[in-house]
């Protein structure tokens, strides 16, 4: 009975979308979001503000809730009195909702031919042979660095692992540490990892070890780790990170204690505000280690999704189309906006220097693949535990047999 | 005559003496069955399944206990963080002590420290943990500093160091707990009888005999819910450990209750029954002190009769 219900419902959906965009919504549409930082928020206000322009009948009901906490109250939200559109993450991190059935398979709004555009994410977006939601931004990672210590000591961006040693011990020998880190809260240490370990082994083996198709005694991953090494025995990495969270990290490389971080986009505000100009700051692709894999990037996607017991399935489909059409997302991840990199293939890019770099390298140097970043692309439970070993790792590299048998098993138990 | 005037009178009016206080308790009942019993009882059943909060149940009966017992690291480290807290939480009750004998001088001015001595128990814990973690910052925090000049180094400060981390975090929960107790010491000095230690003082008792013969054995009652307030204080620890390390470093500073939390209710934690399972062993260690207590009291009442 329900199944037909939701059929029949899914039909009229798809037959409102092919109809003109001016076909008449009404009733309630609620919608509950994290974009709750300022900037996001105003966003959030803007495309519910837009969105009820274009469909006078429609009242939208925003709430927005703040981003930390919204990643425990999904679940109550999803379960008791489900609104029609949540804020939610791409890959793995979604797999709770959908095997609990409470996200609804979108997969007839992916055929829609304006949904061409988004293809770059739909692998991202796709569990069990179905989509359950759609993007509407993203962002790149890589090495944010200080320019202008680079060019006092002469240093160029490296491309290969080799230079990249070389430079850090210039960096050392000058008396800066190479990178700041703050691997208080964890999940900077898994950053770390998907890069050495993507670059390492390339972008299959990555998401076969996130999927728990190899063990994590394997000798690659100990290559991986024995890479990671290499830094960490040089003293690349700044004194007592485990202390600090990722903004009481930023300090160092404001004060050039140290030149570079390996972080996402969003931290380039960040910079700016503690002072670093744009002379001062640039960027470059994390560096390559083994020749033979492809270059496969952190990029992870946000997402809109729609519950399935949402009451009005209709507008919160039209919703979803509106949010991932390009002058919306091109409007969204404006400089001015969120910052950030629109996932619509048609739209266009912020002109801000960073945007630009991380399109043009995500667009024309990723041909590994895109990550979610390991906290969405492995499951919860072996993120929480991995990477607290990597934060261990990073402080006590002798422990790695140690860290390395106990998350082997954890895969053995998790993924069983 | 008699029976017939009694056969008269309602069951209710008859009983009344008896029944009329369970009347006014039964809301009472209620709710505490309600929103406490049912709970507790449905922590028993849930940490019999494996349950992600959201989909079905599955019946696995004893795995979760056996997982738990059998050896996983993060449940020892917890356990022994957790008697670590116990033992040395117990620190506030001899220190609030000490503060409230100080306090309960007749000094011009003595109301004034009173007051500055208060103010730990008036400020939240979850301030309380994030100043004493900017102060044990490494390089920059001020502890860092004054142990620099003695020549100690802890490697990764305090808060980053897994053989301190604890330590710290509970030397930050004594603070707002020694106030705690010196309040509680500080009511219980008021209601010392001054003719008994006039009487000792008559005696020729005083200092450290006057205070362990006729002070302390009048404090009892302070000295009970001292004790009492201060080791289910110690077992419930969670927001400062929250607030200073989030568990870690490499989940050093687990305790139980954050160990449940994580597991079920976090970012990444799911897995209801396991945290269940752990909220019942926490809950059988709570019992044991709570139960060891209400009989002690039992005892005590039953001797003052």
């Amino acid at each position: 009975m329900n199944s037909i219900y939701k059929a029949s419902v899914a039909a009229l959906a798809l037959c409102a979308m092919t109809a003109p965009a001016s076909a008449e919504l009404t009733g309630d549409l609620r919608i509950v979001s994290d974009m709750s930082n300022p900037a996001p928020r105003a966003v959030m206000e803007g495309l519910a503000a837009d969105f009820g322009a274009l469909h006078p009948d429609l009242n939208i009901e925003l709430e927005i809730v703040d981003r930390e906490a919204w990643k425990t109250q999904i679940r109550n939200s999803l379960t008791a009195n489900a609104p029609d559109v949540v804020n939610w993450y791409a890959a793995t991190r979604m797999s709770p909702f959908v095997d609990a059935g409470l996200f609804m398979d979108l997969s007839d709004l992916w055929e829609e031919p304006a949904m061409a555009d988004l293809a770059s994410t739909k692998g991202a977006l796709t569990l069990d042979g179905a989509q359950w939601g759609v993007p509407y931004t993203y962002y790149q990672w890589g090495v944010y660095y200080r320019k202008d210590i680079f060019e006092e000591l002469g240093l160029e961006e490296p491309v290969t692992w080799e230079q990249e040693l070389a430079n850090c011990q210039v960096i050392l020998d000058s008396g800066r540490k190479c990178y700041t880190i703050g691997s208080k809260f964890l999940w900077t240490a898994g950053g770390w990892f998907d890069y050495m370990n993507s670059r390492t082994n390339g972008y299959e083996f990555h998401i076969q070890l996130a999927n728990g198709e190899v063990e994590w005694t394997d000798d690659r991953v100990r290559a991986t780790f024995a890479n990671w090494r290499q830094l960490i025995d040089m003293g690349a990495f700044i004194d007592d990170h485990q202390a600090y969270s990722w903004q009481e990290a930023l300090p160092f490389m404001v004060d050039g204690e140290a030149t570079a971080y390996l972080m996402g986009n969003f931290a380039v505000a960040a910079m700016r505000d503690g002072g670093l100009t744009d002379d001062q700051l640039d960027f470059y692709q994390f560096p390559q280690i083994n020749p033979d894999v492809a270059p496969a990037e952190d990029a992870p996607t946000d997402t809109f999704h729609i519950p399935s017991a949402a009451q009005n399935v209709e507008a919160a489909k039209a919703f979803l189309l509106f949010v991932t059409s390009p002058d919306v997302q091109t409007a969204i991840n404006s400089g001015d906006a969120l910052g950030q990199l629109p996932v619509n293939a048609a739209a266009s890019v912020s002109d801000d220097k960073f945007i630009q770099e991380g399109f043009e390298m995500l667009s024309n140097n990723a041909s590994g693949g895109i990550m979610q970043f390991f906290d969405r692309d492995f499951p919860a439970e072996m993120a929480s535990i991995g990477m607290e070993g990597l934060q261990e790792f990073m402080v006590f590299p002798d422990n790695l047999d140690d860290i390395l048998e106990r998350l082997e098993d954890a895969r053995v138990r998790i993924y069983q | 005559m008699a029976t017939a005037s009694a056969n008269n009178r309602s069951w209710y009016k008859r009983n009344e003496i008896a029944l009329t206080p369970w009347v006014f308790l039964i809301p009472g009942i209620f709710m505490f069955s309600l929103y406490v019993i049912y709970p507790i009882l449905q922590s028993f059943w849930i940490s019999f399944h494996e349950w992600d909060g959201l989909g079905e149940k599955t019946w696995i009966g004893l795995a979760n206990y056996e997982r738990l017992l059998g050896g996983d690291r993060k449940f020892e480290i917890s356990f022994w963080n957790n008697l670590r807290w116990l033992v040395l939480y117990l620190l506030a009750i001899p220190m609030g002590l000490f503060i409230s004998l100080f306090l309960n001088q007749k000094v011009f001015g003595i109301r004034f420290y009173k007051s500055l001595f208060f103010f730990p128990f008036v400020i939240s814990q979850v301030v309380v943990g994030l100043v004493f973690s900017w102060f044990y910052l490494p390089n920059d925090g001020l502890f860092d500093v004054l142990v620099g000049k003695v020549g100690i180094d802890i490697s990764g400060g305090i808060l980053g160091n897994p053989n301190t981390a604890t330590y710290g975090i509970i030397a930050a929960g004594l603070w707002p707990q020694t106030a705690y107790c010196m309040i509680l010491y500080l009511t219980g000095l008021n209601a010392v009888d001054p003719e008994q230690v006039e009487a000792a003082r008559l005696d020729g008792a005083k200092g450290a005999r006057m205070l362990w013969y006729v002070i302390l054995p009048q404090l009892k009652p302070a000295t009970f819910i001292a004790f009492v307030v201060t080791i289910i204080g110690a077992l419930r620890s969670f927001d400062f450990i929250a607030v200073m390390t989030n568990g870690g470093p490499f989940g050093s500073t687990r305790v139980l209750s954050f160990y449940m939390f994580e597991e079920s209710l976090s970012e990444f934690g799911f897995r209801m029954g396991y945290g269940a399972a752990i909220a019942v062993v926490l809950f059988f260690i709570m019992l044991g002190f709570i139960g060891y207590f209400l009989w002690s009291m039992y005892q005590d009442e039953k001797g003052a009769h």
